[in-house]
């Protein structure tokens, strides 16, 4: 996917003026934070579990070549295939080359992040593969040819009218006029639809919320049970997921397990937990004859270890997004790729470079809340300062912010002249400010005073000063 | 209280300094009333937050050292701000994690560090104010540093709660930034002002006559939407509130209008 992240703005501009979307993130605020919130207050253990759940990843990244060594091992020995892809384009050939191997020319496919990161289904259009998304959120914006909005709700930004618009002009099988007003009907017209690729398809694609190390397993989570039809029914299923997600034991699988649905959805559990590790076996009723695991780094192995270390704890659940008053603000798409939210200005820069993605660290209030909801306990406001560190090192941001920064910030060291500077500053805007308490304009001051009022002091004298003459209350 | 009375450095902090100095003397006043002897050293300037937060560690870290031994020597330093107490008694000690020789110092300024009302409630163990009375209906608005780095929630309000004449009428969404962010208000004026209208329209619900709350930042960004939209609601920081006496004209307000 071409990123639009350096369009940051304008395309925040664009998202704060789209009605639809602008409904559908007032849902999202009332929906998915209410009933995490409800979830978590069950759950007496619940932090408990969240500092488990972090020892846990925090072990893993330490010996991150281990476990996916022993999955490998385990994958093999079930004989299952695994593939290591470096970057988005050895991921996407890898994929293509099993397409092409088992003559596959359409492909279903689950929801996976990791495929929206590498860009997989164009790629496989171009190449003579027709890929259809099966989960429902994900299919309707395959119609609508946009990315996901949302990480667990690709198509959060649409109501029922858009998704309408686009059945009547992808499914021309139908009666024009039908009715498709009720959600209900949408429904069961993608089924019909896709109920025809599930068993028509030569090979599932699936993501893998996790890999488990003892097991040589994978495990998606679902709530509509389109990953089951896409990774069982046809002849080969292909696991495209990223180093990352690699855990020791079931057990710990079950640590993550109890967090997730939790944090993302409000679920105890979501409603289909699925496990695959490996092929068919002979006394099996169903399965691929085929089983393959992509493993991505994609820039993922450079982060260990360093500032960016503690993002690889990350579960995907999207708590951190539901909660952000900036995405609650503007959505997904204007963050400008896949990642959206706080998880996603971490990230981003991180996987497709920071000049490309400098306003994503920048565009947050540091309001603490990501952190506070995730089940990882990640430092998202620590990551995003480091990335400002960064921009700051490489001369990113606009010469006179940072004028004006280095200059208040030498001031601050020279008291005295501070002193000087403020009473004259305080004796002007308070005078000025006097009449009204307020400026309604203000040079230089545009970006506050163009849509609210910016406070006059409330004295001539600031507050040191008049101490200073001894003033005491 | 037969213990030595506490010696307690009071950094206002540059907003309040410049922009409402009453905040300053409402907490002097709530300080020496609670029986501390009360100082405002005098190179106090700003806690660092702009360069911090902008990505400047070098000149962060300046600053911070200048502090640091600016408020060497108290037994508390307290600030009527959750982010700039925050600042000190959080990120100061990030600051110097690989200096051997700051960390020490540091981490113990972040531990006697403390926001006004979390002073006076934790550590002071003050349970009831004077108050200025009779303010009706009031709605308070968490500030994001106070409340997710310090964990200022309950103490405010219970203070509040001591006032006579005065009750608190939550906001839907009290916990929701209101869009300020230090640097981000005027970065990202546009996402900022649908933050702030949000709060407004939150305030406005409740039918509160005033917003109050504990960072002054916060608070002008609040005052500045809520006035800018012809509200009648009063915005002030709530040690004013608390220290009772004379109230002056409210933020963003004019006494003359």
């Amino acid at each position: 996917m071409h990123p639009t992240s350096h369009d940051f703005k304008a395309n925040a501009h664009r998202a704060m003026r789209n009605e639809a979307l602008q409904g559908a993130l007032a849902t999202l605020k009332k929906g998915f934070r209410a009933k995490r919130g409800i979830a978590v207050e069950r759950l007496p253990e619940f932090e408990a579990l969240r500092d488990a759940g972090r020892d846990m990843k925090n072990h893993v990244l330490a010996h991150l070549d281990h476990y996916l060594e022993l999955f490998e091992a385990k994958v093999l020995a079930q004989g299952g295939h695994v593939h290591w892809a470096r970057d988005a384009e050895e991921a996407r050939r890898i994929v293509l080359d099993i397409c092409r191997a088992s003559n596959a020319r359409t492909v279903t496919k689950g929801k996976s992040m990791v495929a929206e990161e590498i860009g997989l289904n164009a790629y496989l259009e171009k190449n003579g593969v027709r890929p259809v998304e099966t989960d429902l959120g994900e299919y309707i914006i395959q119609l609508r040819d946009e990315p996901p909005s949302h990480i667990i709700a690709p198509a959060i930004h649409l109501n029922r009218g858009h998704v309408a618009q686009a059945f009547v002009k992808a499914h021309p099988q139908y009666p024009a006029d039908r009715p498709l007003g009720e959600a209900r009907e949408l429904l069961d017209e993608a089924r019909e639809v896709l109920r025809e690729s599930f068993v028509t398809a030569d090979l599932g694609i699936t993501g893998a919320n996790m890999m488990i190390a003892e097991t040589g397993a994978t495990i998606i989570v679902t709530n509509e049970g389109n990953g089951d039809l896409t990774q069982t029914l046809p002849r080969v299923h292909v696991v495209l997921t990223s180093i990352e997600k690699v855990v020791p034991t079931m057990e710990d699988a079950t640590t993550v397990l109890r967090l997730l649905a939790r944090s993302a959805t409000g679920q105890e559990f979501a409603a289909y937990t699925t496990f695959s590790a490996g092929p068919r076996r002979a006394e099996d009723l169903d399965g691929p004859s085929e089983f393959h695991v992509v493993l991505l780094d994609n820039g993922r192995s450079n982060m260990l270890g360093g500032a960016f270390h503690d993002m690889l704890r990350c579960i995907r659940c999207a708590a951190c997004i539901n909660h952000c008053p900036i995405y609650g603000a503007i959505g997904g798409h204007a963050y400008g790729w896949v990642y959206p939210g706080p998880m996603g200005s971490v990230l981003t820069p991180a996987l497709i470079g920071l000049e490309e993605a400098h306003d994503l660290p920048n565009a947050s209030t540091l309001c603490g809340r990501c952190e506070a909801v995730c089940p990882m306990h990640i430092p998202l406001p620590r990551m995003l300062r480091h990335w400002r560190e960064r921009e700051f090192e490489r001369h990113l941001q606009p010469g006179r912010v940072r004028l004006a920064l280095k200059g208040w910030s030498w001031l601050v060291r020279h008291p005295t002249l501070y002193r000087l500077y403020t009473m004259a500053a305080v004796a002007t805007l308070g005078m000025l400010g006097k009449r009204r308490g307020r400026f309604t304009s203000m040079p230089l001051a545009g970006g506050w005073t163009n849509t609210r009022d910016l406070p006059a002091p409330s004295a001539r004298r600031g507050f040191m000063d008049q101490w200073a003459t001894g003033r005491r209350r | 209280m037969s213990e030595k009375p506490k010696r307690v450095a009071l950094f206002v902090t540059c907003l309040v300094d410049m922009f409402r100095p009453e905040i300053g003397f409402a907490a002097v006043k709530l300080l020496e009333d609670a029986g501390c002897i009360v100082e405002a050293p005098a190179g106090q300037t700003c806690c660092g937050q702009p360069a911090y937060n902008s990505g400047d560690r070098a000149d962060a870290t300046a600053i911070a050292r200048h502090n640091i031994a600016l408020l060497a020597g108290f037994d508390y330093v307290v600030l009527p701000s959750g982010s700039c107490a925050g600042m000190i008694a959080k990120h100061y000690p990030l600051l110097f994690e690989d200096d051997p020789e700051m960390a020490g110092k540091a981490r113990a300024l972040a531990q006697r560090t403390f926001e006004l009302t979390s002073f006076l409630v934790d550590v002071l163990g003050v349970e009831a104010v004077a108050g200025a009375s009779h303010l009706g209906k009031v709605t308070y608005h968490d500030s994001c540093s106070g409340l997710r780095e310090l964990g200022v929630k309950t103490q405010p309000r219970k203070l509040l709660g001591s006032v006579a004449g005065l009750t608190v009428s939550e906001l839907a969404a009290p916990e929701e930034c209101c869009g300020f962010g230090g640097t981000f208000c005027v970065k990202y004026p546009e996402i900022s002002d649908r933050m702030v209208s949000d709060k407004a329209a939150d305030a406005t619900a409740t039918g509160a006559a005033m917003v109050l709350g504990g960072d002054l930042g916060c608070l002008m960004n609040i005052a500045g939407k809520l006035k800018r939209q012809g509200s009648p609601i009063a915005v002030r920081h709530v040690a004013e509130v608390l220290a009772g006496g004379a109230l002056v004209a409210p933020i963003g307000e004019s006494g003359e209008e």
